[in-house]
């Protein structure tokens, strides 16, 4: 399908958020939709699926001219969105979830479940994906449940599929699987729009790109006439001098007494015998998939959940840690995986999310609030982390990603803590502002802190650590230092093909 | 924009009272004006530990239960010949006990959530108080209990001052203490909370003994007005106790809502309810109008977030 959008241009109570801006889809091309967050990106989509109408410009798909009045006429013309955060019914079937809003009924007028079901088996065959259909949603992997969504958006017969950040919450091994599959729908003539934040990914798979920026339109070409650093510039507008910063000279950290010291840690089904340090002023990178048991094996650290066997010693202290509050107090930090769920009250303000987890340090021991210490606490980390907001009032919730991101950060920072474990610290947000975020942690550490990165990226596991440890299945399968470590070698130990000679700690 | 949502409440609280000032000569004196926050006392103390439970994210339905069972509790006190004191203490434990219960059962036995355990409260606190009282209300308290809910220092009514103390402490714990500001994380987001360090279900059982105690407090109060621990005393008061936290602005999904807005979220009912008797309106009536007045409060509230929402994008 041919969809066309021509100098479309939008407003919201008077700011300009797209402004004349072009993009032309052609059957059967994954079409690249790149720019940082706030570009304009998401708003162009949502006039597209009609979501949103636009003050001007035109939709042309096959060349008529289109007005959508509803998002229900988008979709009949064959235009689908996956959403970033997946719009399935976790409690009904794969069947139901794909045929949601529009069931079909034998003449009986009773539910045609054969003829769904028989349906629904053919399009996940047409793309290669084994699932049974008459699973809860619930019980998959999330690269099933986007699956599940493709699925739908097929079932509606889509021509041209949107895919917002759709690798974000999937590990290496899940997003070549999506790779593959789109590239199988864009031989099958569907068109796809892709939007992401991780530039390798469009140099993989995509054949034309378009870049925005602050709602302007800056370029479409195809993906073979533009390098990296080119797009990089178009999205910042800037040239984007160096993505990590360097790392500084270390102690050796055998000499030292270890900042957090993981011993013989277990929990059943989840990570078996995990033995790691961690150093003051050192990053340690731990890799591996999705559902390798990092995050559990963080949130034990932090005490979310409990060990069933092993030992944590803090600064050469033996520390009992059976909830997040012990954790606090022993100086230990984590910014969670999902800042949405597990970081941030959305909707109260920064201030009150950046004071939130200080317990009694800006209290009286009766637990009064000092609020003009809380106060300057906030601002010196605004100030310190760059937050760009309009006042300390303003809800976290209207903030970017980003932003976002950095106040989840300054919450823990305000504890005081001197082991922060990062999980997945980048997730969803833009090149510039995980740059700012990686030199934040690389600082942090030559300040003295001791920090654990969990990352699904490769790349900034291995452009931010010093020491890599990586995870498969719930053990540790290999140690490596940051000067040794190649994206293959670290791919090797994720899936398990290769066990490191020495079997977790060393030092 | 923040203060919109204090103010719309207030604001109709003034609409209110000029409207019923205009249309009736009886109302806008000082004697009823003090009547209808005397009036307004018990469902302002129930209120109030709703507005906690609600902040997180909660509702506590056993409110008007436990308000009965203490009445009981503290008349049978009385009447047995315990010292003013030690009743008033009994029914003050009483309450607390009945919400830590809830507490209780929300955290430890981990029942999914709130509505279930105060609704098994609410039953269970109900029967208790219709069995100890064997079914009768009891009478005759001693003069000098009655103080409580009766009596005034000069013109203002004890009931009056109670809540006025009662809803300053309360203003300071919420905005002051760290307590305070972990009950609103835990409404806003009980995850992230816990993620923070903030021991979430020790707080939760506070907040539901709390609103216990409250109920406790206004039990006192109910039973020196009346003269009488009826064990029927406060039927449908829980509901009363919600409409007066939502009303007075705060979002029943948690996060939000202040001491003061409640304060006028139950004196508005009481206005309400006050104002339609002086114009002989019939009291089924009454109810009706308390409906559409929650439905008002709370489409200017999501009227509000929508405006914000488009000045936000």
């Amino acid at each position: 399908m041919h969809v066309e959008l021509k100098n479309i241009s939008k407003s919201y109570t008077g700011n300009l958020v797209l402004n004349k801006v072009t993009m032309n889809v052609k059957p059967g091309q994954v079409h690249a939709l790149i720019g940082e967050n706030g570009a304009g990106k998401s708003t162009l989509m949502k006039i597209l699926i009609g979501v949103e109408t636009a003050d001007h410009g035109d939709i042309f798909v096959n060349r008529k001219n289109k007005k959508w009045r509803t998002p229900h006429d988008a979709r009949d013309a064959g235009i689908a969105m996956v959403f970033q955060e997946l719009s399935l019914i976790p409690t009904l079937s794969v069947i139901e979830n794909v045929f949601l809003g529009r069931l079909l009924r034998k003449q009986s007028g009773l539910l045609d479940w054969h003829e769904m079901k028989s349906q629904v088996e053919k399009i996940f065959e047409e793309i290669e994906f084994p699932l049974d259909a008459e699973q809860t949603v619930e019980e998959l992997s999330i690269a099933q449940k986007q699956m599940v969504e493709i699925a739908r958006a097929l079932s509606q017969n889509a021509r041209l599929i949107i895919l917002d950040e759709p690798t974000s919450p999937l590990a290496e091994r899940d997003a070549e699987r999506l790779f593959k599959r789109i590239k199988k729908l864009s031989e099958k003539n569907v068109s796809i729009i892709y939007i992401t934040h991780r530039l390798e990914q469009v140099f993989k798979i995509a054949h034309l790109i378009t870049i925005l920026r602050d709602g302007e339109f800056i370029r479409t070409c195809p993906v073979s006439d533009v390098d990296m650093q080119t797009v990089v510039r178009d999205m910042v507008g800037r040239e984007l001098s160096e993505q990590f910063p360097d790392r500084t000279q270390k102690v050796n950290g055998s000499s030292k007494k270890a900042a957090l010291r993981v011993e013989g840690a277990t929990r059943s089904n989840e990570f078996n015998n995990v033995n790691f340090s961690v150093y003051n002023g050192e990053i340690l990178g731990i890799a591996g998939l999705v559902g390798a048991g990092r995050t559990e094996l963080a949130e034990a650290i932090f005490g979310v959940r409990r060990l069933d066997q092993g030992m944590v010693t803090v600064q050469g202290k033996i520390a009992k840690i059976n909830s997040p509050a012990a954790a606090v107090k022993t100086g230990i930090g984590l910014i969670a995986d999902d800042r949405k769920l597990k970081g941030l009250v959305p909707d109260a303000s920064v201030h009150f999310n950046l004071n939130v987890a200080t317990q009694r340090k800006f209290a009286t021991r009766c637990g009064w609030r000092l609020q003009g210490q809380e106060i300057e606490a906030s601002k010196r980390l605004i100030d310190g982390l760059q937050i760009k907001l309009q006042s300390l009032q303003q809800n976290a919730a209207g903030l970017s990603g980003g932003n976002q991101q950095k106040v989840a950060i300054g919450k823990t920072l305000n504890t005081d803590s001197s082991i922060l474990i990062f999980d997945e610290p980048t997730r969803g947000i833009d090149v510039g502002a995980k740059r700012e975020i990686y030199f934040l942690l690389r600082k942090l550490a030559d300040e003295g802190a001791a920090i654990i990165l969990v990352s699904s990226e490769l790349e900034e596991i291995l452009g931010l650590s010093d020491r890599i440890i990586v995870m498969c299945q719930g053990r540790i399968t290999g140690e490596i230092v940051a000067a040794n470590a190649t994206q293959e070698k670290i791919m090797e130990m994720a899936v398990g093909i290769y066990e490191s000679t020495k079997n977790g700690v060393t030092a | 924009m923040k203060w919109l949502r204090q103010l719309g409440p207030l604001l109709a609280l003034i609409v209110m009272i000029v409207l019923l000032s205009i249309s009736s000569p009886y109302f806008f004196t000082v004697d009823n004006l003090l009547n209808i926050f005397r009036q307004s006392s018990v469902n302002a103390l129930l209120a109030l530990g709703q507005l906690l439970v609600i902040i997180t994210a909660g509702i506590d339905l056993s409110v008007g239960s436990i308000l009965g069972l203490c009445a009981v509790a503290v008349a049978l006190s009385l009447k047995a010949g315990w010292s003013i004191i030690v009743s008033i203490f009994i029914c003050l434990l009483v309450g607390a006990f009945v919400g830590w219960l809830n507490g209780a059962m929300l955290t430890k036995m981990k029942l999914p959530h709130p509505f279930i355990s105060t609704l098994a409260t609410m039953n269970v606190a109900r029967g208790l108080a219709l069995i100890i009282s064997g079914g009768f209300p009891i009478s005759d308290l001693p003069a000098s209990y009655r103080i409580w809910g009766a009596s005034s220092v000069s013109i203002i009514p004890v009931p009056v001052i109670i809540v006025v103390v009662v809803y300053f402490i309360f203003h300071i714990f919420l905005t002051k203490t760290i307590s305070g500001r972990d009950i609103y994380a835990i409404g806003g987001n009980k995850v992230a909370a816990y993620y923070s360090g903030i021991p979430t279900d020790r707080r939760l059982v506070v907040v539901y003994m709390l609103s216990g105690l409250l109920a406790g407090l206004a039990a006192i109060i109910l039973t020196g007005r009346m003269n009488s621990g009826f064990p029927l005393a406060g039927m449908g008061a829980e509901l009363d106790s919600i409409a007066a936290v939502i009303i007075g602005g705060a979002s029943f999904f948690g996060g939000v809502g202040t001491v003061w807005g409640t304060l006028v979220g139950a004196l508005l009912m009481g206005v309400l309810r006050n104002g339609l008797n002086l114009l002989d309106v019939s009291a089924y009536w009454q109810t009706v109008v308390i409906g559409a007045v929650i439905v008002w409060a709370v489409y200017m509230d999501v009227l509000r977030q929508r405006v914000m929402k488009k000045k936000r994008s």
